[in-house]
């Protein structure tokens, strides 16, 4: 059993929470290969898909993992919502709460707003990405996948690449997988890796062909255009050519790596297409796995009485 | 009206006083300080016969009243958060007797028309002195000089672009240079917005766990290291505020070792709090400069200890509810800080950083002197301003009871020792 009513981010859950979820997932898996996919564990529960940045990817997966759980789900997103005319995002969240949420997922741009509803709401939080702080429903779909390819994450070493500084997917697989018992190693240029986070247990390099030495998982993280221009890397061009990851590069790994993206991947530019559907890549098998996660979360939220 | 305070211990190391005594108070004005036990007792009988207010001191502390020269009023333009009659009101709650009001209102007080509505609204609903602040610059834009000469003759008695930094090194050098005409102190908010970059806590591991942008030290250091140099440079008077880093201790301390004409405040939140505060993302313990670590934290003491830093003001920040009950990084900044100030500044006496005359200089002997006012002070004929301090009463710090609009404090719940029982201010007695 999970200990609170919320998922706000794997900084705050155990090892033990976390296994819970990973061997949860694993049931609804199953589901998920089954000719009908759909099992009415929730039926009757409310989820509602509150998103404040744009989303397609994660949202649709946690809206399909709450129809295959038999929950009604309701996608309330910016533009379409009275945040426009000028609501507060507490008031938007009670709104939500009063028309029957069980289960609120929220996304939004300013890390701490899950922690925030979650003290003023009743409802089951789960956050779906709060800034730059977490996104642990990824960070969870990574550690299943690698745990499934693998056998298990304990003493492997995992290598994440690209924009630590402002990657919440990052800060969420820094505590789950060194929770969890893996190495963690972090690769970018120092404008892109805070010099603070070498307090945590990981250990950062600037350079790939150092970094990427005997690693068992490579996660790359998704170079964002906007930072271009603002000091933290000359040019797209130059970032590629450093921290990209091509078939040379990844020699330096253990030969049965595992690449991860948590997506979307700006194909040529931080992978290129050769690795990304290459026989090491596991991309789109993370993509389902997602949907197993994100049910056993929200079962273990709301399908599960708590004392 | 007539007042006498009788049986208090009267402490004021500005005039040399500290000991048991009387003083007695006539028409708003300290009419006389007695000290020696005999002549007092026959005083007193005379008085008595007369109608006069009496305040059994027995046990407590008497002191000048204290000296904010850092709060924001909110008036103009910003009264759902705080008014001069409320804001004026929380300060005698607290045991201030003068206030400084900083300029960032709306309109923006850049000019001495604003100076004359604060000196006339405090003068009608005040319940102490408010001194006002003007900006440096028009508009607080850091663009163009404001006119101090006007503001002076209206009443203002320092300058300060508080909030938004004087980014241009050039103006700020004028603003030094100008000011040495009418001899009053630049109040600088060090701050090189350009390395905050939108940072709303302290750059570290904390910024780092909590996904919030950081604040180096860096960002405030830098721009005291630029103040001091220009103030060396212009011979100007310079007062930093809110000094929240090891580094900006010692600089300053540095730069007083040398002879420039610079002094600091800190508020008291930085020597109570550390960024720890902030984890849970509670809005309330949002304020610039940002609360930073341990290591800040004791080197402000040890700067309040060796005199480095001269003044503790509160920056006192109300804000609305509202404001604060939203995204971390979206709440405004700011502490209500009035009325716990003296409470947590007590602390220090408690924990031996200080002596209570050392306290009493950091927040009313000092700001009156860097501010240049001169009746301050418990002297015959000066305006009765003084406070009655019950240096060991516990309480239990409650938000619900403050007399300031603003609620907003990360002391909610605190247990301090040491509160303003009553505080007298223009000659008006205000009881707890």
């Amino acid at each position: 059993m999970l200990k609170t009513k919320d998922l706000l981010g794997i900084k705050e859950l155990s090892g033990e929470e976390i296994n819970l979820i990973l061997d949860t997932a694993a049931g609804f898996k199953d589901v998920l290969g089954r000719d009908i996919k759909k099992v009415p564990t929730l039926r009757g529960k409310t989820a509602v898909n509150l998103f404040f940045e744009p989303s397609t990817r994660t949202r649709t997966s946690f809206e399909l993992a709450a129809k295959r759980l038999s929950t009604d789900v309701i996608n309330f997103s910016v533009p379409t919502s009275s945040v426009v005319k000028g609501e507060s995002l507490i008031d938007t969240a009670l709104t939500v709460q009063a028309l029957g949420a069980d289960l609120i997922i929220i996304r939004h741009s300013s890390a701490g707003v899950p922690h925030f509803l979650s003290k003023n709401l009743r409802a089951s939080i789960i956050n779906a990405g709060d800034g730059t702080n977490e996104h642990p429903t990824q960070a969870l779909l990574d550690a299943f996948t690698i745990k499934e390819k693998k056998g298990g994450i304990e003493g492997l070493t995992v290598a994440i690449v690209g924009d630590i500084a402002h990657s919440r997917v990052a800060k969420s697989n820094i505590y789950c997988l060194t929770k969890l018992g893996a190495k963690v190693r972090l690769i970018g240029p120092p404008t892109l890796i805070p010099k603070q986070i070498e307090e945590m247990p990981v250990a950062v390099f600037h350079s790939m062909e150092e970094g990427l030495k005997g690693v068992d998982i490579l996660i790359m993280l998704r170079i964002q255009m906007e930072r271009q221009g603002k000091g933290f890397f000359p040019s797209i061009e130059e970032y590629s050519k450093n921290w990209g990851i091509t078939s040379e590069r990844l020699a330096h790994a253990q030969r049965d790596v595992l690449v991860m993206h948590p997506g979307p991947m700006n194909r040529g530019i931080e992978i290129t297409s050769e690795i990304a559907d290459g026989p090491r890549s596991v991309i789109l098998e993370q993509v389902t796995n997602g949907i197993a996660v994100r049910m056993a979360v929200m079962y273990l939220l709301a399908g599960v009485r708590r004392s | 009206m007539k007042i006498l305070i009788k049986n208090g211990h009267i402490i004021d190391p500005s005039q040399g006083l500290d000991g048991m005594g009387d003083i007695f108070i006539e028409n708003g004005k300290i009419k006389e300080i007695n000290m020696k036990r005999k002549a007092h007792d026959a005083k007193r009988k005379e008085l008595l016969k007369s109608s006069v207010r009496t305040i059994d001191a027995g046990g407590l502390f008497v002191m000048p009243g204290l000296i904010d020269m850092h709060v924001h009023l909110r008036e103009p333009g910003f009264e759902y958060k705080e008014t001069i009659k409320t804001g004026t009101g929380a300060a005698v709650h607290g045991g201030f007797t003068t206030v400084c009001c900083m300029p960032n209102t709306y309109p923006v007080h850049d000019n001495a028309s604003v100076t004359e509505f604060i000196i006339r609204r405090a003068a009608e609903e005040g319940s102490c002195t408010v001194l006002p602040i003007g900006a440096i610059t028009k508009g607080q834009k850091g663009e163009e000089l404001a006119e101090m000469g006007t503001m002076v003759k209206e009443g203002c008695i320092a300058f300060s672009d508080d909030g938004s930094p004087v980014m241009n090194s050039l103006i700020m050098r004028r603003a030094l240079e100008y000011s040495r005409t009418f001899e009053v102190p630049i109040i600088s908010h060090c701050e090189d917005i350009t390395l905050t970059d939108g940072g709303v806590v302290n750059e570290g591991l904390m910024s780092v766990t909590l996904g919030l942008k950081g604040i180096p030290a860096e960002s405030e250091e830098i721009m005291i290291y630029r103040d001091i140099a220009l103030a060396e440079l212009t011979g100007a008077r310079l007062h930093v505020a809110h000094v929240s880093t090891e580094g900006s201790v010692q600089l300053i301390r540095d730069a007083k070792n040398r002879g420039v004409r610079v002094t600091a405040e800190t508020c008291p939140h930085y020597f109570s709090l550390t960024e720890d505060a902030v984890s849970g993302y509670d809005t309330n313990a949002k304020v610039n400069p940002p609360l930073r670590t341990d290591i800040d934290r004791q080197a402000i003491k040890e700067g309040l200890r060796d005199g480095t830093i001269d003044v503790i003001a509160t920056d006192h920040a109300p804000h609305h509810a509202d404001e604060k009950l939203r995204e971390f990084d979206m709440a405004p900044s700011g502490i209500s800080g009035l009325e716990t100030a003296l409470g947590l500044s007590l602390g220090l006496v408690h924990e031996g950083v200080l002596t209570l005359k050392e306290l009493i200089e950091k927040m009313s002997l000092r700001p009156a002197r860097i501010l240049g006012l001169d009746d301050k002070g418990l002297k015959v004929g000066s305006v009765a301003d003084i406070v009655i301090v019950d240096l060991n009463r516990e309480w239990k710090v409650d938000p619900g009871e403050f007399v300031s609009k603003g609620r907003n404090t990360p002391f909610n719940g605190w247990i301090l020792k040491g509160m303003a029982a009553v505080t007298i201010s223009k000659g008006r007695i205000y009881e707890q």
